[in-house]
């Protein structure tokens, strides 16, 4: 059954409808291969195991019955520890929420289950989405399946490394500055985050509210556009939340696939995501790319976005700030765990510090502090006040690119996967690999990262970006399936296709020890 | 610490000239909370009105009730103020364990209404305007119980425990500017505008406004300044000053405290005070300090509010009677003297009376029962008068007793029977058998038998010596158990004495 | 090089209540610095006539109506606590001893 782990969603999804494979198998061979990879790759925090094969075998029941089901129902999903789940253990992969367990649903982990998706697990992540590496999570760290030695991306690096081993054909991610992006361009798969309030946010631990977004994993844009349709709509429970009708991502993803989707289509390069900076394999992939736009009848544009240059810094402004404040809730009081001072007398307030001391990371500690200092009385108008006008103009940046173009790109990131431990010791080097995700947070509009190559120096995938304006989603479908369908019939073969096989764990436990 | 010295109050106000600021607190009566959709109600076990939202759980988001913010709009209205045509909600950040999200959802620099004065009377006649700076939105606290040590305070308490019912509840803030020129009124002024910002509330029904149940909460705000000085002393900050009489007593406890201190070469510090209701004292609690950095930030998981001018004005038709008007026209429409309506307004009646005379009862009558026998027995089962017996019950007993078919005496037995919930008053009478004997069949035969046994007194009576009679009406009335009217018994026995053999 | 102290970082890890250990105030107060003076460009853009931008999408009025819900269980509620005593949520002393 391991070629049921090779299937796009759209291509599981016919074979249950037609019933030629059942819910229970095809969840039992994604388990399987999380037991036989996973322990190396790290990629999933928890595993749902039994209660998985039961919730397929629910699907399998209800199809039998002549249910008219969601085209999804009975294929497995990964979710991000991010996303409060009834059933499972929640984390944000902190150490302060270990083995929590909420009392509720996020409203997308409800409208899942509703359509009849299979939760497989929990997948790892940076502690609250602050990282870009999966480096920060308080329960180790999660293995880029192109190379056991780099990075899965991050925050959301385990979603994208379980889509990208075909542990799941889909996941869930969040995306602040680039936790779904950036994790999909350096495992060579899809992500997409929506316009900022096209998804609920009601249930997703928050780190930056006014820039976090939840938004599909997979290995298709099809695919992504299918979990998007179940995803996203209007949530009362999220007042952020738009209220629009949207149009299926799905079909604007076919669209795409037609003959001269790409046709007179205006695509806008942006001046400052490119050049100095951005490693020589990815600028290449990048180039050709739009080299097989052009020849496909794309009308590529060169952008100034001026602002851009003061999105990382208005970001790690905006984003400690709000997260300093989210994060207050984790006081040892109602949840997750509760330590005491070591010294001292054993107050709440005491308590509440023993507890946070013990239980953040240093990368969320780094954040709070900043956060801290830039909301303080005599700080706030010169840093938290001027991020807050520096998105202004990045929203201006936008609006003036995309009176002249359809839809931006641009590298998904400056370089391929790196090594663990490269940027651990320098957070401004590590800040900076966000240069080109963060602005669309900034601005609300959508962004999706798709896979455009390998980089010929090291091998590891490269990633395209596309943005459209905001509410537009639709668009980032119909272009990103055009633009990888163009790839895959130049490469003649899907990219995640040429990732090195995976040893099965134990493979690796013998060879360990015939060293 | 060493109880505070007081200054003499006569003498302090001739040193010192006292300045006052009152921010009030008043919980609105929403259906839901401010934030999410739990019921705002009490009374059901701890923890039962909570969601992951007013829980302050991971991934709990805000949703605004539109209600809390027409209440607000409303009261803000009442208040002369100004309704914002841009407001939001703000994060005010601190750690405290009854407030679940480590931050208040509150208002900082847009608050819904701002710039508003209210006038009020004290009881010497003066008027007084009262600014008010700003009235904002806010969600409140948790409730904390104290456990262990003596007093169930948190002073030396070993652990504390936490219900988060009220977490969430919609609140107004109001803000008055500061208010200089109080001279001696200053505790009243501080009663008499709590105690107005307290009938206005209740007058919109935007609160129940009951202030021992905390629904109006009060934080007092006292500096002196030395005559012929032009330079603001430091204030202190009196919490949660619960009930009218408490507002005057804090006021006035901290000018004579300030003077003292002050008068004998020290400083104020800049805090805030407890005030303890057992003492009539307050004490320091926290000082005011760097560590009062809030770190107010727009909040990020709620839109800003513009409410739409028509929204506004529809809002202001809405608005009843203003409370001051309403007791002028209320007394001369009744006919009250000065000493009768306070004793209504001052006990809380005013509603019930009115409610009690447009159900047909003579405001008189209303007046008597709401704040004689009504009050006496809410006084004595310690609940509020007006939640013992509806206006429409009172005003039908008091028909009855207007028609003759009750005595008083009786009428406050049908009453205690409309209270133990037997039924309307007609219908106690009825079940009871309590009405004043009417037909006067069994009456007569009373009097007959109390005239031929007392002949003396019957001979008395057809010598015209009538205040012989009164022998007999106690015996008649004795024989009738009481259910007997004494006025009808007095014109049957004048009657019967006249006619009998 | 902006001016963060470790004073500074220890006043503000009171605020934000996290026990940091002095290494780390040490630590935090380097990389304090040498952060805040990467961003604190973002003031050379702000001019005073550029609008504040705190929401991504400008919406206004968003409002629900007050119709309740129902709410957790008593243990839903309780299910995480760290502490409880009955149906509340228990907690250390509020104040110190003394």
């Amino acid at each position: 059954m391991t070629y049921l782990t090779k299937l796009s969603a759209a291509a599981l999804s016919d074979l249950l409808i037609s019933r030629e494979v059942s819910a229970v198998e095809a969840t039992r061979a994604h388990l399987e291969h999380i037991t036989a990879v996973d322990t190396d790759l790290h990629a999933f925090l928890h595993v749902a195991g039994d209660a998985a094969l039961a919730t397929a075998a629910q699907i399998d029941a209800r199809r039998a019955a002549g249910e008219e089901l969601n085209p999804l129902a009975g294929v497995p999903i990964a979710i991000k520890d991010v996303l409060a789940t009834q059933d499972m253990p929640t984390t944000a992969g902190s150490k302060i929420l270990e083995g929590w367990i909420p009392p509720y649903d996020a409203t997308v982990v409800a409208r899942l289950r509703a359509a009849g998706l299979v939760p497989l697990g929990k997948t790892n992540m940076d502690e609250f989405a602050m990282g870009s590496s999966t480096e920060h999570s308080a329960y180790g760290i999660t293995r880029n399946p192109w190379d056991r030695d780099r990075i899965p991306g991050g925050s959301g690096g385990g979603s994208a490394a379980a889509v990208a081993s075909f542990q799941a054909p889909l996941a869930l991610g969040s995306d602040t500055g680039g936790s779904i992006r950036q994790p999909a361009a350096v495992t060579g798969s899809v992500g997409v985050k929506p316009t900022y309030g096209g998804v609920s946010r009601y249930g997703a631990i928050a780190l930056a509210s006014s820039l976090d977004q939840v938004g599909p994993v997979s290995r298709t844009v099809y695919d992504a556009a299918l979990l998007h349709d179940v995803i996203g709509g209007h949530d009362p429970l999220d007042s952020t939340s738009l209220t629009e009708r949207w149009p299926s991502m799905a079909a604007a993803a076919a669209a795409g696939l037609q003959d001269d989707a790409l046709r007179g289509v205006r695509v806008g390069v942006i001046k400052e995501l490119s050049g100095d900076g951005f490693q020589a394999g990815v600028t290449q992939r990048f180039n050709e790319t739009l080299a097989l736009l052009v020849a496909a009848g794309a009308e590529i544009t060169e952008v100034s976005a001026p602002n851009f240059e003061y999105a990382v810094a208005a970001y790690y402004l905006i984003l400690p700030a709000e997260a300093s404040s989210n994060l207050a809730r984790f006081d040892s009081v109602r949840f997750g765990i509760r330590v005491n001072p070591e010294s001292g007398s054993l107050t709440s307030e005491h308590v509440m510090s023993a507890t946070r001391e013990a239980g953040f990371g240093a990368e969320v500690k780094r954040r709070i502090i900043l956060g801290t200092y830039a909301l303080s009385a005599g700080y706030y108008d010169a840093y938290y006040g001027s991020a807050q006008k520096v998105r202004t103009l990045i929203q201006r940046d936008f609006a003036a690119a995309f009176s002249q173009v359809d839809v931006l790109v641009s590298p998904s990131a400056p370089t391929t996967a790196f090594k663990f431990g490269e940027k651990l010791a320098d957070p401004m080097a590590m800040y900076i690999n966000d240069v080109t995700t963060i602005p669309a947070n900034l601005a609300g509009v959508p962004g999706m990262s798709i896979p455009i190559g390998l980089a010929p120096e090291d091998g590891l995938p490269v990633g395209l970006q596309i943005m459209a304006p905001a509410k537009a989603d639709a668009r980032l479908y119909t272009v990103g399936a055009a633009i990888e369908q163009l790839l895959e019939a130049s490469w003649g073969h899907t990219m995640l296709s040429q990732a090195p096989a995976l040893t099965p764990t134990e493979m690796f436990a013998s060879e360990e020890g015939a060293v | 610490m060493a109880s505070a010295e007081l200054m003499d109050y006569d003498k302090a106000l001739e040193l010192f000239e006292p300045v006052l600021g009152f921010e009030v607190h008043v919980e609105l009566n929403t259906k839901t909370k401010m934030f999410c959709g739990c019921a705002n109600e009490f009374g059901s076990g701890a923890n039962t009105n909570t969601c992951p939202t007013c829980l302050g759980l991971p991934g709990g988001l805000p949703q605004v009730n539109k209600k809390a913010i027409e209440s607000s709009i409303r009261l803000g209205l009442a208040l002369g103020c100004e309704i914002a045509e841009h407001s939001r909600f703000a994060r005010k950040n601190y750690f405290y364990p009854d407030t679940a999200k480590n931050f208040q959802t509150s208002q900082y620099d847009d608050p819904i209404c701002h710039d508003g004065s209210i006038t009020i009377e004290l009881e010497s006649g003066r008027l007084v305007t009262v600014e008010i700076e700003r009235a904002h939105m806010e969600d409140d606290a948790g409730k904390l119980t104290h456990m262990g040590g003596a007093t169930g305070r948190i002073q030396g308490a070993d652990y504390s425990l936490v219900d988060y019912n009220r977490g969430g509840v919609p609140l107004v803030e109001i803000v008055t500017q500061m208010i200089e020129g109080a001279e001696h009124d200053a505790p009243e002024i501080g009663k008499t505008y709590v105690a107005a910002i307290r009938e206005i509330a209740k007058g919109l029904g935007v609160s129940n406004a009951r202030m021992e149940e905390g629904n109006v909460r009060c934080d007092a705000n006292v500096s002196l300044r030395p005559r012929g000085s032009n330079v603001l002393g430091t204030r202190t900050e009196t919490k949660n000053v619960n009930s009218l009489r408490s507002v005057e007593r804090a006021v006035r406890y901290e000018i004579q405290r300030q003077a003292a201190v002050l008068h004998a070469g020290g400083t104020i510090t800049q805090e805030t005070r407890h005030w303890h209701e057992d003492t009539g004292r307050t004490s320091a609690g926290r000082p005011k300090s760097d560590a009062d950095d809030y770190r107010y930030f727009p909040e990020p998981d709620l839109l800003p509010m513009a409410p739409s001018r028509e929204w506004v004005e529809e809002l202001r038709l809405t608005l009843p009677e203003p409370p001051a008007a309403r007791r002028k026209r209320l007394q001369a429409a009744w006919g009250f003297v000065n000493l009768e309506f306070q004793d209504v307004v001052n006990s809380d009646l005013l509603d019930a009376v009115e409610a009690t005379v447009a159900a047909g009862a003579s405001a008189q009558a209303a007046r008597k029962w709401w704040t004689g026998e009504i009050a006496r027995l809410a006084n004595v089962a310690g609940v509020a008068a007006d939640t013992l017996v509806t206006p429409v019950q009172l005003a039908a007993l008091i028909e009855l007793v207007e028609a003759g078919t009750l005595t008083d005496r009786l009428a406050r037995q049908v009453l205690e029977g409309v209270i133990a919930g037997e039924g309307t008053p007609t219908q106690v009478v009825d079940s009871r058998g309590l009405a004043v004997v009417s037909d006067d069949g069994p009456l007569v035969a009373a009097i007959d038998a109390a005239l031929l046994g007392q002949p003396d007194v019957l001979a008395k009576i057809r010598d015209g010596k009538v205040q012989a009679a009164g022998a007999v009406i106690g015996a008649v009335m004795k024989a009738m158990r009481g259910q007997a009217d004494a006025a009808r018994v007095r014109e049957l026995v004048l009657e019967r004495a006249a006619t009998i053999e | 090089m902006s001016e963060i102290t470790a004073e500074q970082v220890k006043h503000l890890a009171y605020l934000a209540r996290i026990d940091l250990s002095p290494l780390e105030i040490t630590n935090l107060t380097h990389d304090l610095g040498q952060i805040v003076d990467s961003i604190a460009k973002v003031s050379e853009v702000a001019t005073a006539d550029t609008p504040a931008t705190s929401h991504p999408m400008p919406l206004t009025n968003v409002f629900r109506e007050d119709v309740v819900v129902p709410s957790l269980t008593v243990e839903q509620a309780l299910s995480g606590a760290p502490d409880r005593a009955g149906d509340k949520f228990r907690v250390p002393a509020i104040l110190d001893e003394d």
